[in-house]
């Protein structure tokens, strides 16, 4: 697969270890994101991760898992801990440091939106990882404002009247870049050489920078824990995620995906979505396909 | 030489934080707290203060920022009020729980609904319990001279508590009077840089802010209330330093005013004191022997301070802008619980006064005293009574 010149020369990765010892599920796409990411920043940086799976998993007293300075914050407050970190290093004249963030998609479309939205509009130097798994899995599994339609939650359960998660996701890239951010990428963990480029881009930027990482969730979507990466790469495939940069105000899809695949194989090898009827897969494909021709009409292809 | 300058409580609190040396502020603009960082910003805007300025989008954020910003070594200041204090509730026990010495200013106002800008107390009253040292101001001096107090009580290694700074909406926040300004070397020589061990370190990494598991987290939760408490030594002592160096000493967690002799004892709390101290004046000149215990410190509680009031043929009264729906005011309560615990039956009665910001004036302040005197030879109503009610009760 290509992922056009965004490629991170993997030779150069550490092999040092900055997130281990963690209780996160097998193949949790989440911590895979935070262990990769890390590994990019290195030593000097400080991570802030709100209440969450990777909070849960990573800062139980005295078993701390972090092998650099990392502190939870509220659920709504990863970007303004991560804005009032960078101006403490300000104020004490650090400079030669990253500030990053791994929320969840609950603790950034939905509660930890305003933060980072505030972040944004100040253009504090921090990065903003998204780590969307697509509900709030911490809690067991209820809908987010970047559940997909269809999918089903326990706040969206199987019902005899109604099934299954009725909206569908919030354009988060597309939100983040409205605010006219410094960098905004999508990635995947099914595309690791191309995500590790996007953190080493955002690393060197000096205003805020987001990337929102399709990081799926054995436990939470219902597949078997060994097919994390083959269910990222699927997702993409399809066109149910993608790929892109937005940089000085241009979209730019980074990977084309060429012919996409039908979803069918996608979906049904999520337990989450096996219930779906032929009508509603049906309307799914089709708001993918009113999203790609916006993609091909407005977007940079490489 | 300190300067004498004509300043309001707001810009009193603003020329405190410049003399203190915050190194990073973030605040949300709420009435009637905006004239602090009003100041705040057009100081830094001219050079006169160097600090880092964050433009926050909400309360929570501005709390939640200085707590990242606290992490990593700096000093910090914020300020609020109200609704903005409430919707920080979440960050105001995180701040206690994870021992960042913040140092912020809360305009005491009414809370909605019905919406109010003017003062009353519940808004901090109502948050008494999320483990910050609570302190009321009762004038624009003792405000400045707080909000140094403040920092070096909140960074004592020992407390490291945040410090919530409370000033009466209006009545003080907007009130102006001739401020005594300390010269910046003999604030700098008081309060010193910030150092604190257990902050975030490049070379030494930390993980801050944690979950902890039944094992161990009432073990953390002791330390919160221990630290509290043994800052009530730490603030008198303080406070007996800060007089030292500055001329001014306002009697640690309580000022008394001519008590000692009083038969009517009342306890207030922030600007009304300064009414009151009159209106004593004037009762004393018709024979009445009066006294005021002002309530500097609401946490840690002066509980010895309150105890040592109680005498015989003596009665106390609790006048305060606050109510606890459906008991009585939480002044009172604690007023009543440091004399229980000090073995003393003693009743008192309880006025509730100046709600959504109505006044309370000199003749209201007397009724409760002529209350109190009455009460030294007959026993009257003990229910809380409301000041200045326009419904019958």
């Amino acid at each position: 697969m290509s992922t056009g010149k965004n490629k991170y020369a993997l030779r150069t990765l550490t092999d040092n270890e900055y997130f281990f010892g963690h209780k996160a599920c097998g193949g949790c796409g989440g911590s895979l994101t935070i262990r990769l990411a890390l590994k990019v920043l290195g030593p000097r940086t400080i991570t802030v991760l709100p209440a969450g799976c990777m909070s849960a998993v990573g800062f139980i007293f005295p078993q701390m898992t972090f092998d650099i300075n990392a502190i939870i914050s509220t659920f709504a407050g990863t970007a303004s801990m991560l804005s009032g970190i960078r101006a403490g290093l300000n104020a004490r004249g650090i400079k030669d440091c990253h500030v990053v963030g791994f929320a969840g998609d609950g603790g950034t479309a939905d509660i930890g939106l305003q933060a980072l939205s505030g972040a944004i509009d100040r253009n504090d130097r921090i990065i903003y990882i998204c780590y969307d798994n697509e509900a709030y899995m911490n809690t067991g599994i209820q809908k987010s404002g970047l559940t997909p339609q269809g999918a089903i939650t326990t706040t969206t359960p199987f019902g005899s009247s109604v099934s299954g998660c009725r909206t569908s996701k919030k354009n988060m890239f597309e939100i983040v870049a409205a605010h006219g951010i410094a960098y905004a990428a999508t990635a995947s963990v099914g595309f690791i050489p191309d995500l590790l480029y996007k953190v080493e881009k955002a690393k060197n930027i000096s205003g805020t920078s987001y990337i929102h990482v399709f990081a799926p969730c054995p436990t939470g979507w219902g597949y078997e824990s060994a097919d994390t990466l083959e269910v990222s790469r699927d997702a993409v495939a399809c066109g149910l995620w993608y790929l892109a940069e937005f940089e000085n105000g241009q979209f730019r899809l980074n990977h084309n995906p060429g012919k996409l695949a039908p979803i069918q194989s996608y979906l049904k090898s999520q337990s989450r979505f096996k219930h779906l009827q032929q009508q509603e897969i049906e309307l799914i494909e089709s708001s993918r396909d009113v999203m790609w021709k916006k993609i091909h009409r407005e977007w940079l292809i490489e | 030489m300190q300067s004498k300058m004509f300043l309001s409580g707001n810009e009193a609190v603003a020329w405190g934080v410049k003399l203190a040396r915050p190194q990073v502020i973030a605040a949300y603009p709420i009435t009637p707290q905006t004239i602090v960082i009003e100041r705040l910003s057009e100081m830094i805007a001219n050079g006169k203060f160097n600090a880092e300025y964050l433009h926050v989008e909400s309360e929570h954020s501005a709390l939640s920022a200085m707590m990242g910003a606290s992490a990593i070594g700096a000093r910090t200041f914020t300020a609020t009020s109200s609704q903005g204090l409430l919707y920080m509730a979440e960050c105001l026990h995180y701040a206690s729980g994870g021992r960042f010495p913040i140092v912020m200013m809360n305009a005491n106002r009414s809370l909605a609904l019905p919406w109010s800008i003017y003062g009353d107390q519940r808004d901090s009253l109502s948050l008494l319990d999320c483990g910050w040292i609570q302190v009321y101001s009762q004038d624009a001096q003792e405000s400045l001279d707080l909000i140094i107090q403040a920092y070096k009580i909140a960074e004592n290694q020992s407390i490291l508590t945040p410090v919530m700074v409370n000033l009466d909406g209006f009545v003080l926040t907007h009130t102006y009077e001739p401020v005594s300004v300390p010269e910046q070397d003999k604030v700098d020589e008081f309060l010193p840089p910030y150092v604190n061990p257990y902050t975030m370190d490049l070379d030494n990494p930390k993980n801050l802010a944690f979950s902890s598991t039944p094992e161990d987290n009432m073990e953390f939760k002791f330390m919160q209330h221990r630290a509290i408490v043994e800052a009530k030594t730490i603030i008198r002592d303080i406070d007996i330093s800060y007089g030292n160096s500055f001329g001014r000493y306002y009697g640690g967690l309580v000022a008394n005013y001519l008590v000692e002799d009083a038969d009517c004892v009342l306890i207030t709390l922030g600007s009304i004191s300064g009414t009151a101290r009159s209106v004593v004046d004037e009762l004393r000149k018709e024979g009445i022997q009066a006294g005021i215990c002002r309530i500097r410190y609401m946490r840690p509680f002066p509980d010895e301070e309150i105890a040592s009031l109680a005498r015989d043929n003596r009665a106390i009264g609790v006048l305060e802008k606050d109510i606890s729906f459906g008991y009585e005011g939480t002044v009172a309560t604690n007023v009543k619980s440091a004399l229980s615990k000090a073995g003393l039956k003693f009743p008192i009665l309880n006025f509730i006064a100046g709600l959504g910001g109505r006044s309370i004036n000199r003749n209201d302040i007397k009724k409760a005293f002529v209350d109190l005197e009455r009460h030294r030879s007959e026993a009257v109503a003990e229910a809380v009574q409301f000041v200045n009610l326009g419904v019958a009760t």
